[in-house]
């Protein structure tokens, strides 16, 4: 270490005397501080992203909880919605969400079933459609607005009028069918995707078995795979309820309505939604602070619906996975 | 169908049976056809499959077709034109020509650049805070969290994502806007600040979901060969683990980017909705998805304002397609490419 020599050679061979135990001793800490730095940078993102859930999640449930009664829910809005409850936008959620479920899960369990079981892999058709869902899970939710009224209110429903009615406006407006046709449209790729991946886990055994018993490919489709992936496919109908119970964009113009003095009475009249009164509420309503209890607490109807229908999605899928896992 | 044609016994293996060996000839396997129906059924599926393809077209479609007129309707194209919007004009009463939305004022504006301005500053901050957010949280929960931490956390983020737009728009109304402005000192209640914070509240989940199946999709050979050379593991991670986990990552910043330009009730509620060309973000802005909500229930069905919304909904619908597109094609390329090396 202590040479006469000049500075240059020395630091050199300074360097090259360390021993190898000092030379990992620098190292270590160095590393130690850049694990430490990255794991806790990393952990306080994951922290706060679950802060913010935290917050939200408190703030609703203390503000909105106070004024949740029975009552809220069985009553209409009254006193220009100062008072009184949602029971009208409950019930036309559920008509809504009713008519989605049954227009749009048909659709995209038969796509994902031709996609997983009939397409061959690599057709162009296949490819297409594979392009078609992943863009349509990516379209503006108020861009299906602007197609709800360009297609099903003002072509669809002004042809239905023209042709049935002689021009007089049955369905060439914003109605309950309208809405729920569009949301049925934007849900799509989400009862696709879920399905999809039930068929995948379906093991490839059972679908083999029940060829070589000799059973049509339609007939396994039926009877073998689409039983065992009955559980995913019902992730896929709970996750587009979901979606479709807490959307507002789709049905601004095609059906929704701020208030009604009666319940939907069919397919081509209004309705409401807790969306979209809270939206209302939030937004245009003249006396904010006499409004915000039942806004807090139409929030909290809405969070807590949606995530009981999330929560039972992901153990209703949790099932599946570990049902693909024992299947391999 | 392969394997029931298989399982059919084809003609030319009867030869084999009829060798000098064999005494009696074994009964021969055959599956009736399937019925004529069943057919049927396999083309209704196709059909309903591409259904997805007729809803994207159809879409594009009666979009274009409402926004078409500002092309050839001289009624319209009287009021305003495409050149209109986009440059800016020198409109009676202003010094200078500037871009202007007023489309209910006396002499209507169509100027595009205040909400193609806003659109972008609320999308800046938005990625700004759900980038490092997303990205950092799925590396933590990929790599340096437990097991079961994991399991906790992974499905507490995606139920961040089930939260309805209108009530994350309602939040950042009613709550955020006032902590941010007494925090910050703002001078407008509802601006590009709270609606893009609000907003990265929606993005967040989108990016960590495709980030952490990213980083799990890194093959473990990748970091045990690093790690093997004598590197640490934030060695790993950042040179390792990052670059081979990127173009997940991209798409999945590419799809959080798409979903950000897009919302609506978000920015609707918590924007301010002033159409204002500046470049301060604690200024209100509008963007082209709120102004589309906020005007389409009160124009006159096929008048030039009417037209105009559904221009700027084409806009949005030709912006997002391009940009999911672009995320697609580099999830399937990662995918591919990860798929081979593991």
């Amino acid at each position: 270490m202590s040479t006469n020599a000049g500075p240059a050679p020395k630091d050199a061979e300074r360097r090259r005397n360390k021993t190898s135990a000092q030379r990992v001793f620098v190292r270590t800490v160095s590393n130690r501080l850049g694990d430490a730095t990255m794991a806790i940078s990393s952990g306080l993102a994951t922290a706060l992203v679950l802060a913010i859930l935290a917050v939200i999640l408190f703030d609703i449930a203390r503000s909105g909880s106070s004024h949740l009664s029975i009552a809220f829910l069985t009553q209409a809005p009254r006193e220009g919605m100062t008072a009184g409850g949602i029971f009208p936008a409950i019930v036309g959620m559920v008509e809504m969400v009713f008519l989605m479920t049954l227009a749009g899960v048909p659709v995209g369990v038969a796509t994902a079933i031709y996609l997983h079981e009939y397409a061959p892999a690599q057709s162009r058709l296949t490819r297409l459609i594979r392009i078609a869902v992943a863009n349509l899970a990516g379209v503006p939710s108020i861009v299906f607005g602007l197609f709800g009224l360009g297609f099903f209110v003002q072509f669809l429903g002004a042809g239905i009028d023209k042709m049935f009615f002689g021009g007089q406006k049955v369905y060439g407006q914003p109605a309950l069918l309208w809405a729920a046709l569009t949301m049925a449209v934007l849900t799509l790729p989400v009862v696709i995707v879920a399905t999809e991946e039930a068929l995948r886990a379906v093991p490839r055994e059972l679908r083999e078995a029940s060829l070589a018993l000799g059973a049509t490919k339609l007939q396994t489709v039926i009877h073998v795979v689409v039983p065992q992936a009955s559980a995913g496919i019902l992730t896929g109908m709970i996750l587009a309820v979901s979606r479709g119970a807490g959307e507002v964009a789709p049905i601004l113009f095609t059906g929704a309505a701020y208030f009604l003095p009666h319940l939907p009475k069919g397919l081509s009249s209004q309705f409401m939604t807790p969306s979209y009164h809270v939206y209302v509420l939030a937004t245009q309503s003249p006396d904010v602070d006499a409004t915000k209890p039942i806004l807090y607490t139409t929030v909290l109807v809405l969070v807590a619906l949606t995530f009981v229908l999330n929560i039972a999605a992901v153990v209703v899928r949790a099932r599946v996975r570990r049902q693909n896992s024992f299947g391999h | 169908m392969d394997r029931e044609t298989a399982l059919a016994m084809p003609g030319e293996r009867r030869k084999h049976t009829t060798s000098r060996f064999a005494t009696t000839r074994p009964p021969r396997l055959e599956l009736a056809p399937a019925p004529r129906w069943h057919r049927l059924i396999e083309w209704a599926l196709r059909l309903l499959a591409a259904s997805a393809v007729l809803a994207i077209a159809l879409i594009l479609i009666f979009i274009a077709k409402e926004a078409a007129p500002l092309l050839y309707s001289g009624a319209i194209r009287h009021e305003v034109t495409l050149a209109k919007m986009w440059f800016s004009q020198l409109w009676p009463g202003y010094d200078e020509a500037a871009s202007i939305w007023q489309p209910v004022s006396e002499i209507p504006k169509f100027g595009l650049w205040p909400l193609i301005v806003g659109t972008v500053k609320v999308t800046i901050v938005s990625m700004a805070v759900a980038v490092p957010l997303g990205v950092g949280s799925a590396l933590y929960v990929s790599q340096y969290a437990r097991p079961r931490t994991r399991e906790i956390v992974k499905p507490l983020i995606e139920l961040l994502a089930g939260i309805p737009s209108v009530v994350l728009g309602f939040f950042a109304l009613i709550v955020m806007a006032s902590w941010f402005q007494n925090v910050l000192g703002l001078e407008s209640r509802l601006n590009a600040i709270v609606s893009g914070v609000a907003l990265s509240f929606a993005v967040i989940p989108v990016i960590f979901t495709l980030s952490e199946e990213a980083f799990r999709a890194v093959p473990r050979s990748y970091v045990e060969a690093s790690t093997a050379l004598g590197a640490a593991r934030w060695q790993t991670v950042l040179r390792v683990l990052l670059p081979a986990a990127s173009p997940g990552i991209a798409a999945g910043v590419a799809l959080g980017l798409g979903r950000a330009i897009g919302e609506t009730m978000i920015v609707l509620m918590a924007s301010g909705n002033a159409a204002i060309v500046s470049g301060n973000f604690a200024d209100s802005v509008r963007t082209i998805s709120a102004t589309i909500a906020a005007e389409l229930s009160e124009v006159v069905f096929g008048e030039a304002h009417y037209t105009v919304l559904f221009f700027l909904g084409t806009l949005l619908f030709l912006a997002t397609f391009f940009i999911n597109t672009v995320g697609d094609w580099t999830i399937r390329r990662m995918k591919a490419k990860l798929g081979g090396a593991s």
